[in-house]
């Protein structure tokens, strides 16, 4: 028999971004909230302290920081007919645990979507007609638009103390910033972050080709700042150790800097740590959460009773528990029915390395979101009448990472691994060396899913979570297109020797580690028959379990997730706040 | 931003964990004291342990022996800087086969085990510190076969070169798995050796950084980051220090 908690009136799986958010809104509402996270506490000046933050062995080869794989991992196969085998070595699926999650190690890039990412499929079907779809594709609109979410963009990044410059404020096109996204209502709330020679040899490209080069919007601070919930923020050092690693500086957006130092101080909210929620428990009817079950440090099992669950335990886990509560009916490929698992994607990735003469690029200065890109081959901001494909990338060029173990196979294709040779080039590589990385949107294709996987399972024994995927001819054309297009950005730039790269030209592979941008899998949207939950995030199934995560997106825009994630849980909370408190029950009727 | 009584404690606690005193004399401790007292009640810092001469704590005296030769191939000595044995990276490598990461605590080794696609990454269910020691046995074993059972230490560079790229394009096997995959993970952990900070055991004075010119250490570029373009020069520190705090 489980042990028994009293019961609370929230119980939150995951503290990442998006289980701190939610906490945050549900315990300033005054609901009494239970957060249950995997990993440990972590605190900004006591677990990332500047003085041993800077090892790059330990945090960025090692990425100690991350959920170990012996905890769980994913299996892979490339498509249904394949037998999927377990990822035994870091790789491409990069999970946070820990107070924070992969906040507390992410990069900062701090997107919001285009307005076409969210209606992709009604504007394709007007503009270019439903032929452009390849066969398979399974775009649909998300039931949310940038307008309904742009609020909860805009409180995003207040409390993460974004550093950007605005492209278009209440349709007002601002030069210098990015001039295609949706338009917002102010400016970020830091100006952009310095500039680096990178920066300035992208613009010398994008001037070339006649592309609008902007900063990409960071989760660095560019000076100081004291967010909504008074928590303060110092100004960025441009250390350059920021992905997978912790900031103990106060500068990187995460929710240990921005949000837990206030949330941990309400008698409203517990975190319970070093436990693992088995399960959401259902009433027999499957209708209703009654709470979740959690195996504590010691091994014991727990019962936190609630009357909501909100799932946040990111988007590979969100699905999981999904599937092992019973919460939603599971994609079935053969028939093409059920939801959860259905339309998984992740980031058509393509680009080109570039190497430059005579340069310093003091590669060793940056930070995770310190980065200079154009937006003009992203989405739908170009005429596609005359592709074969729909979406694009963001192109971008990032002043960060250039540390010496990382950087050690930057250098030309062909040189080398070993010996003098390799040496030497690597020596000349080091200053001269960068890439143009197009970050690409990925559409969801009916081979590509999730499901549980028949053999192999977690240190508990329960069955690990299987990825089928592989690229669809839709990514193969858009990752071509994308690759020709940073080819000649490469030369634009004056780059001495420009070297093509179209991941998407062979089969995907997890070990390649191209981007940890996975989506999807329990999508939101108007029909439940085509999506998990619908536009606030709400079950279905279980009108009192709300999932929040990347785990909710149709599709991938061509950027980073997190802003997405960000804007869409605040969203939700404002549903619970506002409508599901006062009538709990299903939030939209059919 | 950090306290200052931090940063003194954690290095304390850093030189105690690591114990790679090789890299840091003793003698040190006058030359910093006062200005940078080691714990608030001590004006000096806490004496270290001599560790030379290193003891092996996982590889034999010959696998030490083998894996330093391998590490002067990956990285020779030569004009620009030292060799990969002298950096120190066999003695990083022990380190690390003989903590956590030989014991592969953060992967997953579960069965069962079955071979797969290349896209699916490797299968091998054995930790690193058990590849290590099947690598090297068969490394031995196919030089012996190929030299009239001489030691790959004994061979001329020429020929460790040449036993190494065959060993590189896969031609022997370690467990299910070809050469390939156990040469991968010696250009891996060598070079992690000659670049990750000293405190680890390798990158003696710092060389690797000073090769490529990577400050280390530093998390402070804001009086610099404007110098856009130039060759700034700055001199490396790592985690414990740097030489230039301990002038002879
Ligand atoms: C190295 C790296 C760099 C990145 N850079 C960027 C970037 O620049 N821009 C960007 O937008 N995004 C970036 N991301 C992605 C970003 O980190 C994630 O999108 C974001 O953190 C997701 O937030 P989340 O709350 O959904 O999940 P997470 O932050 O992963 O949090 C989920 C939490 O749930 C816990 N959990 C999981 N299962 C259970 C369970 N069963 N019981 C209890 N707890 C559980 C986990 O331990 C974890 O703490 C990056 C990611 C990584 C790994």
């Amino acid at each position: 028999m489980a042990l028994k908690r009293p019961k609370a009136d929230a119980v939150i799986i995951g503290l990442g971004w998006a289980g701190s958010l939610m906490a945050n809104e549900l315990t300033m509402a005054g609901l009494n909230v239970v957060a249950i996270e995997r990993g440990g506490w972590r605190d900004t000046s006591t677990d990332f302290p500047t003085s041993m933050d800077t090892d790059e062995l330990r945090y960025a080869t090692r990425r100690e920081l991350l959920q170990p794989l012996s905890v769980e991992t994913m299996s892979f196969r490339n498509n249904p007919g394949q037998q999927a085998r377990p990822l035994r070595d870091f790789n491409t699926y990069q999970f946070g645990w820990g107070a924070g999650g992969a906040g507390s190690h992410w990069n900062g890039m701090t997107w919001r979507f285009l307005p076409n990412d969210f209606q992709t499929y009604s504007n394709t079907v007007a503009k270019y007609g439903k032929g452009r779809f390849v066969t398979g594709l399974t775009v649909q609109d998300w039931g949310v638009t940038y307008d309904d979410l742009e609020p909860f963009y805009d409180k995003f990044e207040r409390y993460a103390g974004t550093s950007g410059k605005a492209g278009n404020i209440k349709g007002v096109i601002q030069p210098g910033g990015n001039v295609f996204e949706g338009a917002r209502q102010r400016d970020y709330p830091l100006p952009p972050l310095e500039r680096t020679r990178a920066a300035e040899l992208f613009d010398i490209g994008a001037k070339e080709l006649g592309l609008h080069s902007f900063p990409v919007p960071a989760g660095n601070t560019s000076g100081a700042y004291v967010n909504p919930l008074g928590i303060h923020m110092a100004p960025c050092t441009y250390c350059g150790y920021c992905e997978f690693f912790g900031c103990g500086n106060w500068s990187k957006s995460s929710p240990n800097a921005c949000i837990l130092p206030a949330l941990i101080q309400r008698p409203n909210f517990t975190v319970i740590t070093e436990s693992e929620v088995m399960k959401v428990n259902l009433t027999p009817d499957k209708k209703m959460a009654t709470g979740v079950t959690y195996i504590d440090k010691q091994g014991r099992e727990w019962e936190q009773p609630a009357d909501i669950v909100v799932i946040s335990a990111y988007q590979m886990d969100n699905v999981r528990l999904m599937l092992l509560s019973g919460i939603g009916k599971p994609y079935d490929r053969a028939s093409l029915t059920g939801v959860v698992g259905r339309n998984y994607a992740n980031q058509t990735v393509s680009g080109a390395g570039v190497f430059f003469e005579n340069e310093n690029l003091n590669p060793f200065i940056g930070a995770g979101a310190l980065a200079q890109s154009a937006d003009d081959y992203n989405s739908d901001n170009f005429d596609h009448a005359k592709l074969d494909f729909i979406g694009g990338a963001n192109m971008l060029i990032h002043s960060t990472n250039g540390r010496p173990i990382g950087s050690a196979n930057v250098v030309p294709p062909g040189t080398p691994r070993w010996g003098s040779e390799w040496k030497k080039t690597y020596k000349d590589s080091y200053q001269v060396g960068n890439s143009i990385y197009n970050q690409g949107n990925s559409y969801p294709h009916e081979d590509v899913f999730l499901d549980l996987d028949p053999t192999y399972t977690d240190r508990f024994g329960r069955p690990l979570l299987r990825v089928t995927f592989d690229w669809n001819e839709n990514d193969k054309r858009s990752g071509h297109f994308m690759a020709d297009r940073a080819v000649e950005f490469g030369h634009a730039m004056n780059a001495k020797m420009v070297f093509r790269n179209e991941p998407t030209a062979k089969h995907f592979s997890p070990m390649d580690n191209l981007s940890s941008h996975t989506t999807g899998g329990a999508i939101m949207g108007d029909d439940p028959m085509t999506s998990a939950v619908n536009r606030y995030l709400q079950s279905w199934d279980v009108p009192n379990t709300f999932v929040c995560g990347a785990s909710a997106f149709a599709n991938n825009g061509g950027y980073n997730p997190t802003g997405t994630v960000g804007a869409l849980t605040l969203w939700a909370a404002e549903a619970i706040k506002t409508k599901y408190l006062k009538s709990p029950g299903a939030l939209v009727s059919l | 931003m950090t306290s200052p009584i931090l940063r003194r404690d954690l290095l304390g606690t850093a030189a105690a964990l690591v114990g790679t005193a090789a890299t840091l004399p003793a003698a040190e401790a006058a030359q910093i004291s006062g200005s940078l007292p080691w714990s608030p009640s001590e004006g000096t810092p806490p004496p270290v342990e001599p560790t030379q001469p290193y003891t092996w704590e996982f590889f034999t005296a010959d696998e030490a022996a083998l894996v330093g030769a391998i590490a002067d191939r990956i990285i020779p000595a030569d004009d620009l800087s030292i060799g990969g044995k002298e950096a120190g990276c066999a003695v990083f490598i022990d380190k690390q086969l003989a903590g956590n990461y030989g014991k592969g605590t953060n992967y997953y080794l579960k069965g069962p085990y079955r071979p797969g696609t290349p896209q699916q990454g490797p299968q091998t269910l054995e930790t690193f510190a058990q590849r290590y020691r099947e690598g090297l046995a068969a490394l031995v074993a196919f030089c012996a076969s190929k030299h009239g059972g001489a030691a790959f230490t004994t061979l001329s560079a020429a020929d460790q070169d040449a036993l190494l790229h065959e060993m590189e394009a896969g031609a022997f096997y370690t467990g299910p798995v070809t050469s390939t995959a156990f040469f991968n993970q010696l250009i891996q952990n060598v070079r992690e050796g000659y670049f990750a900070d000293p405190i680890y055991g390798g990158n003696k004075d710092m060389a690797g950084w000073k090769l490529i010119g990577f400050p280390g250490a530093r998390y402070d570029y804001r009086d610099v980051i404007g110098r856009r373009g130039e060759k700034l020069d700055l001199e490396p520190v790592g985690l414990m220090g740097r030489p230039g705090w301990n002038p002879a």
